[in-house]
């Protein structure tokens, strides 16, 4: 029986190959892995700075942080509509469109066989952190392990699609990507990668927590800091953009096959 | 010039795997000039205009035809098979393909067709195929046990070996295309859309591959539209043929058919004891070439018969052959010269 299109063989047999797909990109992974460093760079520029105080942590707290900010950003982090832009104007798209399988869930496959070759490597970046800031280590309990490691996979989850949807526009502009780095800056500025959200003025504060930025690195980083977070709020407004998102995506992708001209195949 | 339309028998009573009516594809471009000024022009002004790849075509194919597409670049062939896999939408006109229409791209249909497009791929690069192949078996809902008995037949068909376990990148492009031919049949598909499928590869890969196909459509009795630039894979594969030409069908029907309808007259080539002048041919046909003792001439069907027998009454004939020109030769010619 399938359940959106998946069973378990397909599932098992697609991040299998998805992973031995990526394990050939291992060492350009690496890289990937090691320039997502931002947040430590945004911690040694807070620790020098006297404006620290604002941002309501004291140093093993903003430490914890912005490993943890790290950490959910390497495991959410998606590149869909590079990918999607690539196989759309090379014709690449075409086989996938021609078997019984939403070619979405190869892009998922592909995200997830990544973030699994990412792993040793994002162990060993911890491992160096803490021999750096040896104050800062911790071993999060289970119970906030497990909320942690679903709150950053709902990130990945909200940052898929909201890149779905930009990627779905490919059918008509053919040059999505441009739209991506529009995204990219209020990501940067709002999701909590350069500081906590509690460290802006409150009407930012605000005005982020309506849009799904804080929801992709902040709260899910201070789930795993084992940081005070209105749980119940953040996995609801979390699931709240999933279910805006979805239906979304679908629509737009369903309009945009019938624009889709296979250019290159 | 109205398409010249074959219907085979079996269509009249509903066996009918493909059909189209009145298909047309209108595709919305960028209009813009050379240069800085059409740079500025269009900047301001984006202009577009309509390219019409595909226009009101109508064909059937009944069950376990072979069926070639011909046309030059640009003539409308892939647009037409895009179509008709559902991997584009018609702009008018109706296609249907194994009960379905193929726009809709249900499950069920995708399950019963294929592409293969000699210029793309859908194996994974860095992989060996049989990664793909079992990502294909999974999609397809192809047991463990089944998928392994059809990788082994096609791949004895294809000689394929060891390279199923080799990384895509490493093998050459006819190993290549034939992994890509096995991972498309892997589901069994009645109908199959080929677009170029020995393109780039050498007479010997291309000789196989056309081979394996005959020998597919044999033991599966699947359906096949195949476009290709080498004319020796329609002779060989193909009974009937669509010739389309700027979006147009121009002849749907056997392939010699088409020969006389292109070229009703017959080459005739003599080669004489001595030299004779040309004037000695005429009311003999055209006369193509006279070099030395070799005479070229271009006689109509029903004026055949009569026009040997007075050139062996005539001359000292050492050697006289009668032929047909090659058909290759002919739609070249027939593209070049616009006449179409």
């Amino acid at each position: 029986m399938r359940v959106f299109g998946l069973n378990r063989k397909i599932i098992r047999v697609l991040l299998g190959t998805e992973y031995a797909h990526m394990l050939e990109y291992r060492a350009e992974i690496a890289l990937w892995a090691l320039s997502g460093v931002l947040p430590f760079i945004m911690l040694s520029l807070w620790n020098g700075s006297d404006a620290r105080d604002a941002l309501g942590m004291d140093g093993v707290g903003l430490d914890r942080y912005f490993l943890s900010a790290f950490l959910v950003r390497q495991f959410s982090v998606v590149w869909m509509i590079y990918a999607f832009e690539e196989d759309a104007l090379t014709g690449r798209l075409s086989p996938y469109l021609l078997q019984p399988l939403h070619p979405l869930w190869r892009y998922v496959a592909s995200h997830l066989g990544e973030q699994l070759t990412r792993l040793p490597f994002a162990a060993v970046i911890t491992a160096i952190f803490f021999l750096i800031q040896p104050k800062a280590f911790w071993v999060p309990s289970l119970g906030h392990f497990v909320l942690a490691w679903l709150a950053t996979w709902m990130a990945f989850s909200i940052a898929f699609l909201l890149q779905s949807l930009i990627a779905s526009l490919c059918f008509w502009s053919e040059k999505a990507s441009a739209l991506e780095r529009l995204l990219f800056i209020p990501f940067l500025f709002l999701s909590g990668l350069l500081a906590p959200i509690t460290a802006f003025p409150p009407f930012v504060r605000t005005f982020a927590q309506w849009t799904p930025f804080p929801y992709l690195i902040d709260f899910p980083a201070r789930v795993l800091a084992e940081q005070p977070v209105d749980l119940l709020a953040g996995f609801a407004i979390q699931l709240a953009w999933i279910v805006l998102l979805l239906p979304l995506v679908l629509l737009l992708w369903r309009a945009g096959v019938r624009r889709y001209s296979a250019m290159g195949a | 010039m109205a398409p010249q339309r074959s219907l085979h028998p079996q269509v009249a009573h509903g066996s009918v795997v493909i059909e189209v009516e009145g298909l047309s594809k209108i595709y919305r471009v960028a209009d813009k000039q050379p240069g800085l000024s059409g740079t500025l022009k269009h900047f301001m002004r984006r202009r577009h205009r309509d390219v019409h790849a595909v226009s009101d075509i109508s064909f059937s194919i009944v069950p376990g035809e072979m069926v070639g597409f011909l046309g030059a670049n640009g003539a409308g062939k892939t647009t037409t098979l895009k179509m008709l896999c559902g991997l584009i939408h018609p702009s008018a006109g109706q296609v249907v393909v194994a009960g379905h229409q193929p726009q809709k791209r249900h499950p069920d249909f995708l399950r019963r067709i294929t592409l293969v497009m000699g210029q793309k791929q859908q194996l994974l690069w860095d992989l060996p195929p049989m990664d793909s192949l079992r990502v294909n078996a999974a999609v397809y809902g192809i047991s463990d046990r089944d998928a392994k008995r059809r990788i082994s037949e096609l791949s004895d068909l294809l000689e394929l070996g060891e390279e199923l376990t080799r990384p895509v990148r490493k093998l050459s492009l006819g190993q290549r295309m034939k992994a890509e031919l096995l991972a498309a049949l892997l589901h069994q598909p009645d109908v199959l859309f080929l677009d170029e499928p020995t393109l780039g590869l050498d007479v010997n890969a291309q000789a196989r591959v056309r081979q394996f196909l005959a020998d597919y459509n044999q033991r599966t009795g699947a359906t096949m539209l195949l476009t290709s630039h080498y004319m020796a894979d329609i002779t060989a594969l193909c009974p009937r043929v669509l010739l389309i030409h700027q979006g147009h069908l121009f002849h749907d029907g056997p392939l010699d058919r088409l020969a006389s309808r292109l070229a009703p007259e017959r080459h005739v080539r003599l080669e004489l004891d001595a030299p004779v002048g040309a004037e000695a041919f005429a009311g003999l046909g055209r006369l193509d070439s006279c070099c030395d003792c070799e005479v070229n001439l271009r006689v109509q069907p029903d004026e055949l018969t009569a026009v040997v027998a007075q050139l062996l009454e005539r001359f000292e004939v050492r050697d006289l052959e009668v032929n047909d020109p090659p058909i290759d030769q002919l739609i070249g010619d027939l593209f070049r010269q616009g006449k179409v």
